[in-house]
């Protein structure tokens, strides 16, 4: 087999070795070129997607010499920002001109896409057409507004300015048909979906400026002339839609205006009511006479927290304390714990196996879940961390303890080796507990003599241990850094420790961390790669079940990415190795399990939390 | 002594007045505190009483039944001796002014007793101590009586170094400023009140606390600068020059009405600019008014908002666009102007009756404020454009409404509802249907009974509209015994009801039936007529004078009422061409000796009088065209040649030298003058 793959990001080329390894069985590569460019250049379509068109980036590339279009552009750009703070265009852009791709034939743009006239007969209605924005309006607006000046009413005066979704006709006025909404000049009334309009505003003309204002926070949307707001035209409006124009005579023509240029009407100052409206809603929000008891509330969050992340001694000493009740039982409590502990030690494997004993038919229901697991598996396994392979590679009397079901051993672990006690990640304990930290300062009784208290340690505050390791998890992202790489810094300290024991593997440059594939070893290399088969293969039952998924996809290709490198640590992909890695999938299994036994799948305080940080839309 | 028998008459009204007969002791032991918190202030020691004093006030606080037993007691001569007394300590000074300011916090008795203890003089001394502590005390208590409803505002101004030193006191504290201009802004009451203060440089005091950092004292100016401003030009005149900071006071307005404001401060900023412009200081189509006042007021009618704040934001807005048609036309078509004000007549809504009696309540207390303001609103809205009365009279059961309101029990209601219904009236559109669908002729006929002035200016004003001759309602107005009414409306001391009486008789008149025009003669009397005619208001004689010409048309008409009336007609037409009027006046006058000319045997009455002849003659050389004009229209009824006598009477005009001026006139500039003498002339060549 011979073609070339090129991976996603790092451009570097799979030797044929780790290609036969992978995809002897699925020479799929034009398919995953395809798929590799996608999303980071720009479709050809127009039709729904993301990301800016061929056509857009014509018209943006062809003034591009003029000046004053670049002042504009930018003046635009920066009136968007300030109007729009909490939109991400390079998620959802904003509407920022019509589009010559969706409109109907009779409708002619210049001046950068922003001046629409018609060029049809305009005999009667059906020679009405549109054109629609770029864009759909992004609900991240929050309250979204363009304008259009009418520079000539034409014959007739038969423009309709308003919104309409994705695909609806454009050989029609806005507002005629389902999912169209229009205010049209001759009559002054309104065209919510229908053929039939509604009396709602004054007629406009030659000269006018009607601005159509979209309040996505309530679904509404109210018209303005000439800086005057015309009150509400339509509620519940569906979500995506675009700016759309429709003119029906000959000689109609318009300019849109989407922040182009200051706006007739000011909207900042509406846009700033509705900010203090909020406000002011969450301020007064009306509690509920339970819910008033601020102290039980607060009580409440604190414990269903400490629940959540299998804090078990600490929400037990807390519930007694506070004369509280714990939502869940405790052997529920250190189940949980005992999984994530895997997770987050990178035993994956460990982790699922001791998922579907306890909880079976879990993961059977969350395939998705499950593929995860193993596709984390997979990139445990190439850091060596995963018992799968671990077993294989250490064959020091440390290694034997690695073996799971060896309950007995963890004493003499303890007792024999005690200088490798600061390895967080040397799995001792059977139920698979990590040894004690020798910072576990929480035992206040033993900090003066760590090592040999080591043995009652284990066995009797196994939870309070875990605790002091496991606080990162429940921390959001960013602030948590510091704290857990002081955690996982004794992996680091660790790995040399292990290759020096561990069977000496060829130390190229791959060894520059200290780490190796698979810690080095042969059989657990064969065994990652029958694993990345096995994998490969579940991805296609997955397909075959419930369709294709892009998310699947790439997960599975980022992992195997690692495997073209050399040192896989240290390569464009090498993120995925560290261990700060596990923390999404371990609270995703958590809150999996807490679904599934009818709990909160997230703490009702880092809902707060979230919601308190959060700036939110408009 | 003294207090002690002012104690037991307390104590007795006490017994007395309790109904469930309260156990002797508790009354007993109520006012045996109440004595005991008196008798202290009486201490021979300072200290003492400055502790007593204290305990007073702790007392007190929010509790009226202490207030009131503390007032009956005599405590405030006592409390104000002592605060008025230069041996006292500035502490007790101060603390009494405390105290005097919590009994004003009680009920409006409580205010009553204390403005009877001569308290407003008392503390206005205070104020001129120069400890700040104090000053504030007094300002505070000042304050809390000056904003009660029961305080004569009167007695701000009675000593005029008071305005001044307060102004001065601005600059102090901003405790101060927030009690000086609360004080101001309920003190200035009338145009003489303006006066003072702007006299006094209120506007420069007061225009630098609009950006002050505290939120009560921008709120107090601003208020401040409403009640100055409205329907006061000199103050707005000054108010559009004056810079806060840099920026014009009209711009510092618009920010305070910006959408994220107080909803208090958007509508008190809304109404300085509203007065402002009223007062012709600020364009109409100036863009703070056209953009961003009238859009404030109409969000302030809006659903969201309190009652309060909707009453106020319909009036407001009402006034500010009464004399501006355009201002009409954006706030008609704006935020659904029309239809939301239909809202304000849904209360109390049948909702509230049922789950919520305190909602209901305020609903009820509300509900007329709110009718009659939306009544106002419409009133404005409809005054000048067709399109826009279409759109009320369109409104979900608005005819229904107005009839309603009609006759609704509050004046207020009444006034606004004919108001809206008088300017609606002005549609010949409206008056042809309806008007008429709704026979809103009976209520108004009703309300026209025994109203008091103001509303009947209003419903006679009203009903002239609906007596105009194509209006189908006249008929029915007149079957109900209209014109006795109207007769009496003439006999009124105000000029403006004497107006529309005969201002409706006048229109009855025009084209009517020789019976209705005899009945307007019968019951409106001669003697009437003539007083009219000499009435001190110019409109009224007019419309008298219109009413004569209105009765005095068709020849059968003529004739008749001149054989009985005429001799009377032609005194009171010499009369009125003698004496110094107006050239429309002399006009109408000649108008009616025309019409009598038109006459068979009316004729008679002006051939006769030679003194008239020479009246005609001399205005048809005057230097008004109109005059000119309708003189000959007179000479040329009275040549006529297809008439008995005409042989005669064109002779006797030669002889009085008429052609030479109508051959005059042939040559005159004027076309229709010049036109109308050769159709005068040609009866002497036929």
């Amino acid at each position: 087999m011979t073609y070339s793959f090129y991976l996603t990001t790092g451009n570097r080329r799979l030797t044929n070795h780790w290609k036969e390894l992978l995809f002897n069985r699925k020479p799929a590569a034009p398919e995953h070129r395809h798929r590799a460019t996608d999303g980071h250049r720009p479709t050809l379509t127009t039709s729904g997607t993301r990301g800016p068109t061929m056509a857009e980036l014509a018209a943006g590339s062809l003034p591009l010499g003029d000046p004053a279009f670049n002042y504009q552009d930018e003046e635009l750009t920066e009136r968007l920002k300030r109007l729009y703070p909490a939109v991400n265009e390079e998620e959802t852009p904003l509407p920022r001109s019509w589009s010559p791709k969706d409109k109907y034939s009779y409708i002619g743009l210049s001046q950068n896409n922003l001046r629409v006239h018609y060029k049809g007969h305009g005999k009667n209605h059906k020679d009405a057409a549109s054109v629609r924005a770029t864009h759909p309006i992004p609900a991240a607006c929050g309250i979204y507004y363009f304008e259009v000046k009418i520079v000539s009413k034409g014959r007739d005066g038969y423009m309709g300015i308003g919104l309409s979704a994705q695909g609806v006709n454009m050989n029609r006025l806005p507002g005629w048909d389902k999912h169209s909404y229009g205010y049209h000049g001759d009559d002054g009334h309104s065209f919510c979906s229908s053929g039939t309009g509604q009396p709602y505003g004054p007629t406009f003309t030659t000269g006018d400026v009607i601005g159509c204002c979209v309040n996505l926070i309530n679904n509404t949307c109210f018209y303005t002339k000439n800086g005057i707001s015309l009150g509400v035209a339509f509620t519940d409006l569906p979500p995506n839609l675009y700016p759309t124009v429709g003119l029906q005579t000959p000689g109609e023509i318009v300019d849109a205006n989407f922040g182009q240029q200051p706006f007739v009407f000011d909207i900042d100052d509406y846009m700033s009511e509705w900010r203090a409206k909020i406000h002011g809603m969450i301020a007064r929000f009306p509690i509920g006479e339970r819910l008033g008891e601020w102290q039980a509330v607060l009580q409440n969050m604190v414990s269903s927290y400490l629940v959540h992340h299998g804090y078990c001694a600490t929400a037990t000493a807390f519930a007694r304390a506070t004369e509280t009740l714990i939502q869940e039982d405790q052997t529920s409590i250190k189940n949980r714990q005992r999984i994530q502990k895997l997770v987050l030690a990178g035993r994956v494997g460990e982790a699922i196996e001791a998922t579907q004993q306890l909880y079976p038919n879990l993961l059977e229901h969350n395939p998705n879940l499950l593929f995860m697991l193993k596709c984390r598996q997979f990139v445990e396994m190439v850091n060596g961390t995963d018992s799968e392979v671990r077993c294989l590679t250490i064959r020091s009397p440390k290694s034997q303890d690695s073996y799971p079901g060896s309950p007995s051993l963890s004493p003499r672990h303890g007792a024999s080796n005690t200088h490798l006690q600061p390895g967080g990640e040397s799995p001792t304990c059977s139920n698979g507990v990590t040894p004690p930290i020798n910072y576990s300062e929480s035992n206040s009784s033993d900090s003066t003599k760590p090592h040999s208290a080591n043995s009652t340690q284990e066995t009797s505050d196994s939870e309070m241990e875990i605790e002091a390791e496991h606080y990162t998890n429940g921390v959001v992202e960013g602030s948590s850094a510091r704290i857990m790489n002081g955690t996982y810094k004794h992996e680091e300290i660790l790995q040399p420790d292990d290759n020096s024991i561990g069977n000496g593997v060829t130390a190229d440059e791959g060894c520059i961390n200290g780490k190796q594939l698979c810690g080095g070893n042969q059989a657990a290399t064969e065994r990652m790669i029958q694993f990345g088969r096995e994998l490969q293969g579940l991805n296609e039952q997955l397909c075959r079940e419930y369709g294709k998924n892009a998310t699947h996809k790439k997960m599975l290709q980022d992992a195997f990415s690692l495997l073209a490198y050399s040192d896989p640590w240290n390569c464009p992909v090498g993120q995925q190795l560290e261990p700060t890695q596990r923390e999404t999938l371990c609270s995703a299994l958590n809150s999996a399990i807490l679904e599934s036994q009818n709990l909160p799948k997230q703490p009702p305080l880092m809902l707060a939390l979230g919601q308190a940080t959060d700036p939110g839309p408009g | 002594m003294c207090t002690v028998q002012r104690i037991r008459a307390a104590y007795r009204r006490f017994v007395s007045f309790c109904p469930l007969c309260v156990p002797f002791a508790l009354v007993q032991e109520v006012t045996a505190t109440s004595r005991h918190y008196v008798d202290r202030l009486f201490d021979p020691d300072p200290q003492k009483v400055l502790q007593g004093v204290i305990d007073m006030k702790n007392a007190v606080i929010g509790n009226n039944k202490q207030k009131a037993n503390l007032i009956v007691l005599g405590a405030v001569p006592r409390l104000l001796y002592l605060l008025q007394q230069s041996s006292s300590s500035l502490e007790l000074r101060t603390e009494c002014s405390v105290v005097l300011g919590s009994l004003a916090m009680g009920t409006e008795n409580n205010i009553k007793s204390l403005v009877d203890c001569h308290i407003i003089p008392a503390l206005l001394q205070g104020l001129l101590c120069p400890d700040l502590i104090f000053i504030e005390a007094c300002l505070r208590c000042l304050r809390t009586v000056f904003i009660s409803p029961v305080t004569p505002v009167q007695l701000l101004y009675t000593d005029p170094t008071v305005i001044p030193h307060l102004m001065s006191l601005l600059s102090r504290s901003q405790r101060t400023q927030e009690y000086i201009t609360q004080i101001f802004s309920h003190c200035c009451k009338t145009p003489e009140h303006q006066t003072v203060l702007f006299n006094h440089g209120a506007i420069q005091n007061i225009a630098p606390l609009l950006i002050s950092p505290s939120y009560k004292v921008r709120m107090q100016a601003l208020k401040c600068f409403s009640v100055l401003a409205y329907e006061n030009t000199q103050v707005s005149m000054t108010l559009v020059n004056v810079l806060v900071d840099g920026e014009l006071l009209s711009q510092v307005f618009v920010r305070m009405m910006q959408r994220d404001q107080p909803i208090e401060m958007q509508l008190t900023a809304a109404k300085c600019l509203t007065y402002m412009c009223r007062a012709g200081a600020i364009k109409t189509d100036d863009s703070c008014i056209v953009l961003k006042t009238l859009p404030c007021l109409v969000r302030m009618c809006s659903k969201e908002h309190l009652l309060e704040e909707r009453v106020e934001g319909a009036e407001t807005l009402a006034y500010l666009m009464e004399p501006d048609v355009e201002l009409q036309r954006i706030a008609s078509t704006t935020d659904h102007l029309v239809a939301m004000l239909a809202d304000y007549f849904k209360y109390p809504s049948s909702v509230s009756a049922i789950t919520d009696i305190k909602r209901l309540d305020h609903d009820l207390k509300h509900a007329h404020e709110l009718r009659q303001a939306a009544f106002k609103l419409y009133a404005s809205l409809g005054s000048n454009d067709e399109d826009i009365r279409k759109k009320i009279t369109e409104t979900e059961n608005m005819m229904d409404r107005i009839v309603s309101g009609l006759s609704e029990s509050s004046i207020k209601v009444r006034l606004a509802a004919v108001r809206c219904l008088h300017s609606l009236s002005r549609s010949v559109q409206q008056l042809r249907t309806s008007f008429h669908d709704h026979a809103v002729w009976k209520p108004l006929m009703k309300l026209l009974q025994n109203a008091p002035d103001e509303v009947l200016v209003m419903a006679s004003s009203t009903l002239c509209n609906l007596l105009l001759e194509f209006s189908p309602s006249k008929e029915p107005i007149l079957e109900s015994g209209v014109i006795e009414l109207l007769c009496s409306l003439t006999q009124s001391d105000s000029p403006a009801l004497r107006v529309n009486g005969i201002w409706a008789l006048m229109n009855m008149a025009f084209q009517a039936d020789q019976k209705v025009k005899v009945e307007i003669v019968r019951c409106l009397g001669t003697e009437q007529l003539f007083r009219l005619l000499s009435d001190p208001d110019t409109n009224v004689l007019m419309k008298t004078l219109g009413l004569l010409r209105n009765l005095l048309s068709t020849r059968p008409h003529i004739d008749q009422i001149m054989s009985s009336h005429g001799k009377q007609i032609m005194q009171a037409v010499t009369l009125i061409l003698e004496a110094e009027h107006s050239i429309e006046v002399k006009e109408q006058t000649l108008c009616i000796l025309a019409n009598i000319g038109d006459g068979n045997t009316a004729k008679d009455l002006i051939m006769t009088n030679d003194d008239m002849l020479q009246k005609i003659k001399y205005y048809m050389g005057h230097s008004n065209v109109k005059l000119q004009l309708a003189a000959t229209f007179c000479i040329s009824n009275l040549i006529w040649n297809e008439e008995d006598g005409s042989q005669e009477r064109q002779d006797k005009l030669r002889e009085m030298g008429f052609v030479d001026i109508l051959h005059k006139l042939t040559q005159a500039p004027d076309s229709s003058l010049s036109d109308r003498a050769k159709t005068a002339m040609q009866q002497y060549l036929a």
